[in-house]
């Protein structure tokens, strides 16, 4: 679903974020991409969102090479990834409904079918109760649940996540990862950037692991495979 | 890709894609959500939205206003084209049957509708009558005042070109002495409604430029103060024309208002001025008045204004909004 291929990302002159990166991951996947802050996670993120474009080599996903995608294009590809952050970038002039109903309005997706896809989404995340409140009357964790919902909402196969527990208690963060574990096993592919090491160790899954813009060896490589 | 991967707890495992009667539905519907929310959000800001539909009112309203008076005073000169005459005076010499006889050959020419002969004594008795001026008319010893001939052209001659061609050709006919018309004040007048005319226009379309300019900046503030919204749109994958539309409808009601404020602005100056207007034109005798925009150019008028204001949303929107990228938001 997504692949790597030889990638490599500069940005100045002197600064490289990333240097021939390779890997690959199965549909219905679940990785975690590790490393020091600054070693390429962001980086590697952005050129799979198409925010960035590589250097070199080729970013493959869903079967599209990215590299040589007109930017009229981007837009589509994007809302075949779903994409939570830390800072969980939610709207405050709207309600929860509102906000988790943006990737579906963006696709044009009839009034009805979002008053209903919305609602699973919401549900799926344990907030169906909430729709109708501002995310600023949430809590953290459910701010995060509500980015997370709006992340699934039109069911793309990729989901992405930057630091998704990076302000969350452990018990919070067990249920976010819950969640993920969820949707790989309905076939998503989740990739989850974080450099929480006991949230990694918990799951025993495949993990990247960069450094300084290298991809280290896995250990146990393919090993996160999940049946 | 196109397939869900994820299957969804209920049974509806829909397809993302419908059916095109489906999605023209619900585009349109978005556009109809878009327009009533950027609307919204103009009322919701009512002294800055006000302020800027006056600007781009009083904008409006200057060179239309302009226009307008230009229409009227081009009524008038087309007014006084039609009645102009020539004036022939004939030789001393010339008896009044010969007179008689160059107006019967005057008026077969085709660009003449009528001649009428003022014979001399008539002459004298009309301005003895006019002129107050019986007793020193009585030392004369003689009329001094030749046979006239009175021609008023064709409808086809009535340009200023028509009536100078008439002119030589009266001029050179046997028994005339002197063709006058007064076309000199029509031509000046003429060439002064062209020039400001030309004036308006420039006017026009500096005004214009400027209320782009404006609508491109107050739009500019608005791109700023959504830009999250913008950053979230395109990071879900909305296409550059989903994160446009709500600007350009700003743009287009910016336009409306400014359209609206301009023709209250002009009904309230054309009321203001049409009793003095009326009373001046009364002192020339002339049928001169103020015309008001009629329906359709007050339609004109706000169509254009709101594509201007369209215009400038436009322009604000290709300089800021490709430069919002959600590249930036993804933390290191």
């Amino acid at each position: 679903m997504i692949e790597f291929r030889q990638v490599s990302k500069r940005y100045d002159s002197d600064h490289t974020a990333l240097r021939q990166v390779n890997f690959g991951l199965e549909r219905g996947e679940l990785a975690f991409l590790t490393g020091h802050s600054g070693a390429g996670k962001s980086t590697l993120l952005k050129l799979i969102m198409v925010m960035e474009r590589p250097s070199a080599g080729e970013v493959i996903v869903g079967g599209q090479v990215l590299n040589t995608l007109p930017r009229r294009q981007v837009p589509y590809i994007r809302r075949h990834i779903g994409v939570v952050f830390q800072n969980h970038q939610l709207l405050f002039d709207r309600t929860v409904f509102d906000n988790v109903a943006m990737p579906l309005e963006v696709m044009g997706t009839p009034a009805r079918d979002i008053g209903r896809r919305v609602r699973a989404a919401l549900d799926k995340v344990g907030l169906l109760s909430k729709e109708k409140m501002n995310p600023l009357q949430l809590s953290g964790g459910e701010q995060q649940r509500v980015g997370i919902a709006r992340a699934v909402v039109n069911k793309p196969p990729v989901l992405l996540a930057d630091e998704p527990t990076g302000n969350l208690d452990p018990e919070l963060s067990a249920d976010i990862m819950r969640l993920f574990t969820e949707f790989s096993q309905v076939g998503v592919t989740v990739l989850i950037a974080t450099h929480d090491i006991a949230l990694i160790n918990d799951l025993g899954r495949r993990t990247l692991t960069l450094d300084h813009g290298r991809l280290m060896s896995e250990p146990g490589a393919g090993g996160g495979r999940h049946g | 890709m196109a397939n869900d991967p994820r299957k969804p707890r209920s049974r509806g495992a829909r397809s993302a894609r419908s059916p095109w009667r489906e999605q023209a539905e619900s585009y349109l519907n978005h556009h109809r959500k878009v327009a009533v929310d950027s609307a919204r959000r103009l009322w919701q800001s009512p002294i800055a939205s006000m302020m800027t539909w006056t600007v781009m009112g009083v904008a409006l309203a200057l060179p239309v206003a302009l226009m307008l008076l230009l229409a009227s005073l081009e009524g008038v000169s087309a007014g006084w084209e039609n009645s102009a005459r020539v004036t022939a005076y004939l030789n001393d010499s010339v008896s009044i049957e010969e007179a008689q006889a160059l107006t019967t050959r005057v008026a077969d020419d085709s660009r003449v509708a009528e001649v009428e002969l003022i014979d001399r004594d008539t002459a004298l008795d009309e301005f003895r009558a006019s002129s107050g001026l019986e007793d020193a008319l009585d030392y004369l010893n003689e009329n001094p005042l030749p046979h006239t001939l009175l021609v008023t052209p064709s409808e086809n001659s009535r340009t200023a070109d028509g009536v100078e061609m008439l002119l030589t050709v009266i001029e050179g006919l046997d028994g005339v002495e002197r063709v006058q018309v007064d076309l000199g004040w029509l031509q000046r007048l003429n060439a002064m409604t062209d020039l400001l005319g030309r004036a308006v226009w420039a006017l026009a379309l500096l005004l214009a430029a400027a209320v782009v300019l404006v609508i491109g900046n107050t739009v500019r503030l608005a791109i700023e103060n959504r830009r999250d919204e913008i950053l979230v749109a395109k990071l879900v994958g909305g296409t550059d024309a989903f994160v446009r539309r709500p600007f350009l409808y700003t743009g287009a009601w910016f336009g409306l208002g400014g359209g609206i404020v301009a023709l209250i602005l002009l009904q309230l100056s054309l009321w203001w001025l049409s009793g003095p207007v009326e009373r001046l034109a009364g002192l020339y005798r002339s049928d001169f008045s103020l015309n008001g925009l009629s329906v359709d150019g007050a339609l004109a008028l706000i169509i254009a204004a709101m594509l201007l204001g369209w215009l400038g949303a436009w322009v604000a929107v290709k300089r800021h909004l490709d430069d919002i990228e959600p590249g930036e938001i993804a933390g290191g």
